[in-house]
């Protein structure tokens, strides 16, 4: 009897003390796992965007989803500045038609905007295409079923889920190319972006664009396709103003064939979608000598802000969006946000 | 399912939360279903031939074993009526009862040849079938016949050689009466298929696994914790260091024209190391997954680099397919009759010293030559496994020399005679090993010879060692990697490292310890996307 109620006694002593090591083991584990996974502070700074979202302050009028078209083609801060619209851009480098849904899918567990905008131009790919993008696009969310979802739907070949769960597992072999950045930004970030809008200041007009290649099968692929249905869905779901655009850059090549096809999708489903290829110069007012930081695939900061005026004024006058600069904690928000912008752009951030 | 895979990984965590929540009637069963999960990864048409070799010792050990208590009741029974004088002297008298017993011997015998004949036939067709055509093709060839065989499209199932020997020794043991024959089907299926051994050993006896085997066992938070321990420094050696040095070795061996002389060199220690991490990695990985389940399964190796010979060396590497060829091929064929003909005919004719040597030589080169080709149908193995057979005889017939050079020199305690007994021990292993990298007999002779002729140990230290594919930081990693574990082995040779850590170290202590153990392979192991993972050396086998 004595030496069952001893045996109990050494496990209910015992019981705590393996439980507080594996919480010790697994934060050393963590914290390992934390600096090895690339910072996306230096160079490739699109892998931080993801993250970005989650930092982001109020629920937003506008969200954008979408390629680099939309990151770096829409400035946030001159939709605030100009309408009061509280937006979010959660677009990342050749992010995929799957990846801009789940984003969203994920967007609205914690909000639902009025409007969300998605480029159009991602529906060129039907299939994953890189781990990397993969990995700036995703690694950056939340844990959930979205997520989860999102990954299957990404993976190329040779990617498992496993390191997706386990970062350590992918980045380990990184310990022989740590630098100062990893240790500096080994638990904090800097925010690299203007809600999800990435700044760029230098100029390089727009020269000649590679000729159109002859596509071989005009359609977009069945799996972006399923995708741009499952998006439409979700907003007509959630009362939400689904914007179709194509942002004004000029390569890679945007067809007639797909604008055709874009123009009759959104007309079958009722969505606005604009071409903004066709009035980049008419109506946006781009000037491809001035607004371009890279001979015309992506706009510099004045180009960005010309796209966001013109935009901004469309949504505003169609859906009546809410100017909230009378919002005074928003205000301080984006003084903030406005603040770094400024700076940035005085500093020639490129 | 490789043992570095993430699914192995999985599988194994599931299978032991299950060996020890289920109820523990449930335990063997549990085992033989992930047993033949595991071997289904593999491959599901292997499971035919695991089947099929399992269902032919099975049914030889319970024949086998039938006839023996049944010859045995027989007998009995006719010592009772000669005593009784119930039954006439030429029906069971002594005579009598020893024919009986002859005739019921030599039916055992027969059985055991038909169940082990069978089963080795399965491996034989598997394994050697194109490797017999090869040799055909190539006599042709020399007779210039126009005619060539075609060679078959046979996959070699995962582990074959290791089942097949565990089986094959069952059925024998049970012939030499050293356990009854398992009647349990099932039981014995488990057995030949048991998942942590079943794709490169250890060779285990049946009358040393299966009391464990099917014994239920209780959760014990030591026996799983050191079985985890054991498994961890399993993949410390196999992920850090042998899948570390890989590319460095398939670089030099791939195209042999480029590394030559002092690259050879290179190749021997470096696939030396490897092959040591790479098997030893796996038996840890082994042993430690029986463990974790409460069933203790023999150790395969004995720190076998720091033996003072080649003949010590095998018996502490491999040990369980050394003493496997030796009770079941040497010691057989030492006492055989045609070799103590053999033995009286050699003393007769070529005088006592010679003739004494001649028997045990032979059934050395018959233990040799199959362990040769155990290994490997190729030549390379073949002429690997005389090569050992050569030097051991070799060593052995200059057991003279030796006595008279220690009597003079006195080497006794010394530790630099033990520190150049060791370097021999490695510098002959690690160069008869060559015939595992090459790709052919003469090549890996000419390689050989390059040490001598080509002299470029100049190369080496201008940058060269980092053309192997294998970076600087993989240099000082491959360098800490093997200080540890030379050092762990050292610690081994008076016991248990893990029983020292048990004694020095409270239970937080080694916890913190073999996190810092896991988190090394994490970072440092050479595995996952941008690795080319690689199978275990031995599955191959």
């Amino acid at each position: 009897m004595s030496e069952t109620k001893s045996r109990k006694n050494k496990v209910i002593v015992r019981v705590p003390i393996v439980l507080a090591l594996i919480v010790v083991s697994g934060l050393l584990i963590y914290c390992v796992d934390l600096l090895l996974r690339p910072k996306y502070m230096g160079d490739v700074t699109e892998g931080a965007l993801t993250a970005e979202y989650y930092e982001a302050y109020g629920e937003h009028d506008v969200l954008f989803v979408g390629d680099c078209e939309v990151y770096e083609n829409f400035s946030t801060v001159q939709l605030w500045k100009e309408f009061g619209i509280n937006s979010f851009i959660r677009g990342g480098a050749q992010q995929l038609v799957w990846q801009s849904y789940y984003l969203l899918e994920d967007a609205l567990r914690y909000e639902t905007p009025d409007v969300v905008v998605f480029n159009v131009l991602s529906l060129m790919y039907n299939e994953p295409q890189k781990e990397a993008y993969n990995r700036m696009a995703l690694d950056g969310m939340r844990w959930s079923t979205t997520k989860w979802n999102a990954i299957k739907a990404s993976m190329c070949e040779g990617e498992s889920m496993i390191d997706y769960i386990f970062p350590i597992l992918r980045y380990h072999s990184r310990w022989n190319e740590l630098t100062a950045e990893d240790f500096k930004y080994w638990f904090k970030k800097d925010l690299v972006s203007f809600n999800g809008y990435y700044l760029r200041t230098e100029i390089m007009p727009a020269g000649e664009m590679p000729p159109a290649r002859p596509l071989a099968d005009p359609s977009f692929g069945d799996k972006a396709m399923e995708y741009l249905d499952k998006m439409t869905e979700l907003c007509e779901k959630k009362g939400i103003h689904l914007v179709l655009i194509k942002s004004p850059s000029l390569y890679p090549h945007w067809y007639d064939e797909w604008d055709a096809q874009m123009e009759k999708y959104a007309e079958e489903h009722g969505l606005l979608y604009i071409n903004m290829l066709k009035i980049a110069e008419s109506d946006v007012g781009i000037d491809y000598s001035l607004d371009t930081y890279d001979a015309g695939l992506h706009m510099n900061v004045t180009g960005a802000e010309k796209c966001a005026s013109y935009l901004g004024k469309i949504l505003v006058e169609k859906y009546g969006l809410t100017d909230h600069r009378n919002d005074e904690k928003m205000s301080r928000y984006w003084d903030k946000v406005i603040a770094r912008y400024d700076e940035a752009k005085s500093a020639g951030v490129n | 399912m490789l043992f570095t895979s993430y699914a192995f990984i999985g599988f194994l965590f599931l299978l032991v939360a299950l060996y020890y929540v289920l109820p523990k009637k449930a335990q063997w069963p549990l085992l033989l279903l992930g047993s033949y999960v595991f071997y289904y990864y593999a491959g599901w048409k292997f499971l035919f031939y695991i089947l099929a070799v399992t269902i032919i010792t099975y049914v030889a050990g319970l024949l086998i074993s039938r006839n023996k208590k049944s010859a045995d009741a027989r007998f009995s029974e006719m010592k009772e009526l000669d005593k009784s004088g119930s039954a006439s002297p030429e029906e069971v008298g002594k005579e009598a009862r020893k024919k009986f017993k002859e005739k019921e011997k030599s039916r055992r015998r027969k059985i055991m040849a038909i169940g082990i004949t069978l089963a080795l036939l399965i491996l034989a067709v598997v394994k050697y079938t194109n490797f017999t055509i090869y040799n055909i093709n190539g006599i042709l060839s020399a007779f210039h016949a126009p005619k060539r065989i075609n060679f078959l499209t046979i996959a070699l199932p995962t582990g074959i050689s290791f089942y097949t020997f565990q089986a094959v020794s069952y059925v024998i043991d049970v012939y030499r009466d050293r356990h009854e024959a398992q009647t349990n089907f099932f039981k014995y299926a488990l057995f030949v298929s048991f998942f942590p051994q079943l794709v490169q050993g250890p060779i285990s006896r049946y009358g040393d696994l299966s009391k464990e085997l099917y014994s239920p066992h209780s959760f014990s938070g030591r026996t799983v914790e050191r079985g985890f321990q054991r498994v961890l420094w399993g993949y410390f050696k196999k992920l850090v260091i042998a899948d570390r040095i890989l590319p460095a070795v398939n670089t030099m061996i791939d195209t042999p024209e480029n590394f030559k002389g002092a690259y050879v060199f290179l190749v021997m220690m470096f696939y030396a190391l490897e092959l040591y991490a790479d098997f030893t990695g796996g038996i840890d990985i082994t042993i430690g997954i029986a463990e974790m389940l409460g069933i203790p399964v023999k150790e395969n190796f004995e720190r076998p680099f720091f033996s003072k010979n080649i003949a010590e060396y095998w018996r502490r590497w491999h040990i369980t397919m050394g003493t496997w060829f030796t009770d079941y091929i040497f010691y057989p064929i030492s006492v055989s009759g045609p070799m103590l003909k053999l033995s009286k005919w050699s003393r007769k004719h070529l005088g006592e010293k010679v003739g004494k040597r001649l028997p045990v030589y032979l059934a050395s080169f018959i233990v040799w030559f199959t362990t040769g080709i155990w290994h490997g149908a190729s030549w390379n193995f073949i002429v690997w496994g005389l090569g050992n057979f050569v030097v051991i005889m070799i060593s052995q017939e200059l057991e003279p020399l030796y006595r008279k050079f220690h009597k003079k020199v006195n080497t006794d305690g010394s530790t630099v005679y033990k520190t150049f007994q060791v370097g021999r021990t490695i510098l002959i292993m690690s160069a008869l090993r060559l015939f595992d990298c090459y790709r052919n007999v003469p090549l890996t002779f000419k390689m050989f010879g390059t040490m001598f002729t080509t002299w470029n140990w100049n190369t080496l230290g201008n940058g060269a060692l980092l053309q192997l594919g294998i970076s600087r930081a993989d240099y000082v990693i491959l360098a800490i990697g093997t200080i540890l574990l030379i050092v762990v082995s050292m610690f081994a040779r008076s016991g248990s490292v893990r029983d020292k850590l048990e004694k020095k170290l409270p239970m937080p202590g080694r916890w913190i310890l073999f996190t810092v153990l896991l988190l090394l392979i994490l970072v440092f192991g050479a595995y996952g996307q941008g690795y080319d993972a690689s199978q275990f050396i031995y599955n191959q086998f």
